[in-house]
């Protein structure tokens, strides 16, 4: 009976043993590094949601059949997939059970001494033989000292060590690597990240009902949400004329933050940051402000309405939904902040800024679906339910009348994308990435060797060994020879 | 003012096209002119029909090759330097100021390499790359200097972008030495070298000097993703977003990291090592002509 028993045990352990012996070996790593590299490919050239959420539904309604089962694979979230992250979990184990005893081995191998002087040096590189004494000998055990090699000191004979921080580095540099996933890993279950437009005017008050899209960490919440305000005074864009390209965007911004208030610039390479949370300066269009009056002249909706730009000259789409008016109105609409006139293709924007602005629309009425519980575009219409009555176009000033009302553009504002993120874990991947790189350093410039010298019946003889065939050991040993001889 | 720094730069791209043919055809001449045939064919005894090298024959043209890709180098640099007088910017705006401050980096790594290495059996190779990459720069990606985008505006496009750049031309360089390492391993297996071939380095050699190029600029490269990340994440928000240039460089830079475990853990040596040394560079090429000309994202600033 306890045979049966042991048998199956035994050969459970052996199992796990040589699992874990085949995982932590660095031929396995190596697949493991070379799977990783490959596995991320797909994900550059299949759109993904957490890049290019748009482009994703893009190909939906292109491939569904195809797109369906590119989904069954988690093609459209690679870098989240369960086949990804296996990868990787795998590569780290292999490299933390590579790592960790390999540090223990290497931290005894520096407590240590340097192995014994070999009997036969001759055999060894760099061998020399020349005159000498026991002098000569504390000369070499000076110049050792000097430069900070280890010794063991043998009586007739030296056995000297340096080049440690080759492997010291080579650990530090896997341990900085799993610092950095500890840092991601850290930031995506205690983060959170989200946007909001705001217009110019307007304040935004970090709470969750303000955000346009919210996402939080696992392990986190909106309880995590630090209570500041952030009020926009003024933006200002500045495009280059000759190419419309965007040269600058500042924002000048109000905020309040634990019961003080002061004036902020907010810059695109410049965040504001309160805490582990930041606040970037992320896109901006235009959102031209209007009054929309029933036919009794009684105003049912005012304000500033965000549009979606479309290209780089800001031609933008939005919607303009009057829920409040009987019957509810709907202006399906596209504003160009310079207008241009071109035959049939609709109005287009020749330029970014305000120069000659305008808005365009047709107008709906009906049911605009509001209740119905499906979330709604805010810059599109579902005119399925409903019938037009009209198209117009306004300036700025004008107001276009129909027969259920009217509409006046009273000006145009800009609008800016803040977006808001938190991040806890990311100043652990920077110091993982720093370390990573002096690890790297001092791990592929760091050279180990070995110098002895003894005295023989002769005078002395002296040998090195470069481990790794590491060049300059050679102009090393001239230097040693020339300093123990006592030349000047 | 801006358009005639423009006009310089031009200039002095141009003429190091010029100077890095004549160049080109220098290395050319020499290749082809170093070998001697008989003076007098002796077909009474038939094993006189030897042909040899003969390096002073061409010495004279193999300094005039050297000097004109270091006057090339020269012209290059002041018109990368012009050019980003005239865009009041560091010159790696969009995809042809990218180009040719990269040409001017592979010509710097060849000629500093050059001055510790017998090297110049790849200036062929280097002055033809070089000029192609000129000309593509200068007829297909050229685009008038424009000030940058708001997101370029940083410290760390100076710091980031030289780092890549920098990275790329020494990368290039170990890959070609990797391809002449596969040539030459093929010629070899075949029967000695030709006479032109002979000049190159052994095998062991060509093997040893793309691992010491890659393991020199790898902790570079890992700098460069590093500065990205942490532009990146003043930027845009994250320090580490999957772009589609973040991907690749990310692919390449694990390419290099199993290149470098494969020969130093493992014993990888010869054939084996040269094609994933040739593989990890093609990922950066990759990254470079695919992101910046079809790919999407955030790091297309080429102007294409």
């Amino acid at each position: 009976m306890s045979n049966e028993v042991e048998v199956p045990e035994l050969g459970f352990v052996a199992l796990i043993r040589y699992a874990w012996r085949q995982l932590t070996s660095m031929r396995t790593a190596l697949i493991l590094l070379m799977l990783m590299g490959i596995a991320a490919i797909p994900g550059s050239l299949i759109p993904q949601r957490i890049t290019n959420a748009i482009a994703v539904r893009d190909f939906f309604a292109a491939n569904p059949e195809l797109a369906k089962w590119y989904d069954r694979f988690s093609l459209f979230d690679v870098y989240g997939s369960p086949w990804f992250s296996a990868i990787y979990i795998l590569l780290f184990i292999s490299l933390i059970g590579c790592v960790l005893p390999r540090s223990v081995e290497h931290y005894k191998a520096m407590r240590a001494q340097p192995p014994v002087t070999p009997k036969n040096l001759s055999r060894l590189e760099h061998h020399q033989e020349l005159a000498g004494d026991a002098h000569t000998l504390d000369r070499a055990a000076d110049w050792f000292k000097k430069n900070r090699f280890r010794v063991r000191l043998e009586g007739s004979a030296i056995s000297a060590e340096k080049g440690f921080l080759r492997e010291t580095g080579n650990l530090l540099f896997h341990l900085s690597l799993i610092l950095i996933l500890v840092g991601v890993s850290f930031g995506s279950l205690f983060g959170m990240r989200g946007e909001a437009i705001v217009s110019v005017g307007e304040r935004f008050i970090n709470v969750a009902t303000s955000y346009d899209s919210l996402s939080f960490g696992k392990l986190t919440g909106e309880k995590s949400l630090p209570p500041f305000e952030i009020t926009l005074d003024k933006f200002v864009a500045v495009y280059d004329p000759k190419t419309n390209a965007p040269k600058d965007y500042t924002a000048w911004v109000t905020v309040t933050d634990q019961g003080s208030t002061y004036k902020k610039l907010l810059k695109v390479n410049e965040p504001l940051t309160f805490g582990n949370t930041r606040v970037y300066l992320q896109a901006n269009g235009y959102s031209p402000v209007v009054t929309v009056r029933d036919s009794q002249g009684n105003v049912a909706l005012q304000g500033p309405i965000p549009f979606l730009p479309q290209d780089g000259n800001l031609r933008s789409i939005g919607a303009i939904k009057v829920p409040d008016a009987e019957p509810q109105i709907g202006f399906v609409s596209s504003f160009v902040p310079t207008n241009a006139r071109t035959a049939g293709q609709g109005a287009i924007s020749i330029f970014p800024e305000l120069l000659d602005p305008k808005l365009l629309f047709s107008i709906w009425k009906g049911d605009l679906g509001l209740d119905s519980g499906v979330p709604q575009s805010v810059y599109r219409i579902d005119t399925t339910k409903l019938e037009k009555v009209g198209l117009g176009s306004v300036k700025p000033g004008e107001t276009f009348t129909y027969p259920e009302g009217s509409i006046t553009l009273e000006t145009v504002v800009p609008w800016i994308n803040l977006q808001i993120v938190e991040d806890p874990g990311k100043r652990y991947a920077l110091i993982g990435g720093i370390f990573a790189v002096l690890g790297l350093l001092s791990s592929l410039y760091g050279r180990r060797r070995r110098i002895w010298i003894r005295l023989t019946s002769s005078g002395v003889e002296v040998a090195g060994l470069a481990k790794n065939s590491a060049p300059g050991l050679e102009a090393e040993i001239v230097k040693f020879v020339s300093a123990i001889r006592g030349d000047k | 003012m801006q358009t005639t720094w423009a006009y310089i730069s031009n200039y002095c791209v141009y003429s190091a096209m010029a100077v890095f043919t004549i160049s080109f055809i220098a290395h050319a001449f020499e290749t082809a002119f170093a070998v001697r045939a008989p003076e007098v064919a002796d077909t009474t005894n038939g094993s006189l029909l030897v042909k040899t090298l003969d390096y002073k024959r061409t010495e004279k043209t193999a300094r005039i090759a050297t000097a004109m890709m270091i006057l090339g180098f020269i012209l290059l640099f002041a018109g990368v330097v012009a050019r980003g007088i005239s865009a009041q910017h560091v010159p790696w705006g969009n995809m042809y100021e990218f180009s040719i401050t990269g040409a001017l980096a592979f010509t710097g790594a060849y000629l500093a390499a050059l001055r510790t290495y017998d090297l110049r059996w790849l200036g062929l190779f280097v002055s033809l790359s070089v000029l192609l990459t000129l000309g593509t720069a200068i007829t297909l990606l050229y685009r008038n200097s424009a000030p940058l985008v708001p997101a370029l505006k940083s410290t760390w496009l100076v710091i980031h972008v030289t780092a890549a750049i920098i990275s790329g031309g020494v990368f290039l360089l170990a890959n070609v030495v990797a391809a002449a390492y596969l040539y030459l391993d093929r010629v070899e297996a075949r029967g000695p070298r030709p006479l032109w071939l002979q000049r190159i380095p052994s095998l062991e050699v060509l093997d040893q000097l793309s691992y010491r190029l890659v393991a020199f600029v790898f902790p570079l490269w890992t700098f460069a993703v590093i500065a990205g990340a942490i532009w990146a994440e003043s930027a845009w928000g994250r320090y580490w977003g999957w772009d589609p240039k973040e991907t690749w460089a990310f692919i390449t830079w694990v390419a290099y990291a199993a290149y470098l475990h494969a020969r130093v853990t493992v014993g990888w040596r010869g054939r084996r090592a040269a094609w994933l040394c040739i593989f990890a560079g093609s990922t950066f090429l990759f990254n470079y002509v695919y992101v910046n000309v079809w790919g999407t994202g955030k790091h297309t600033y080429s102007g294409l």
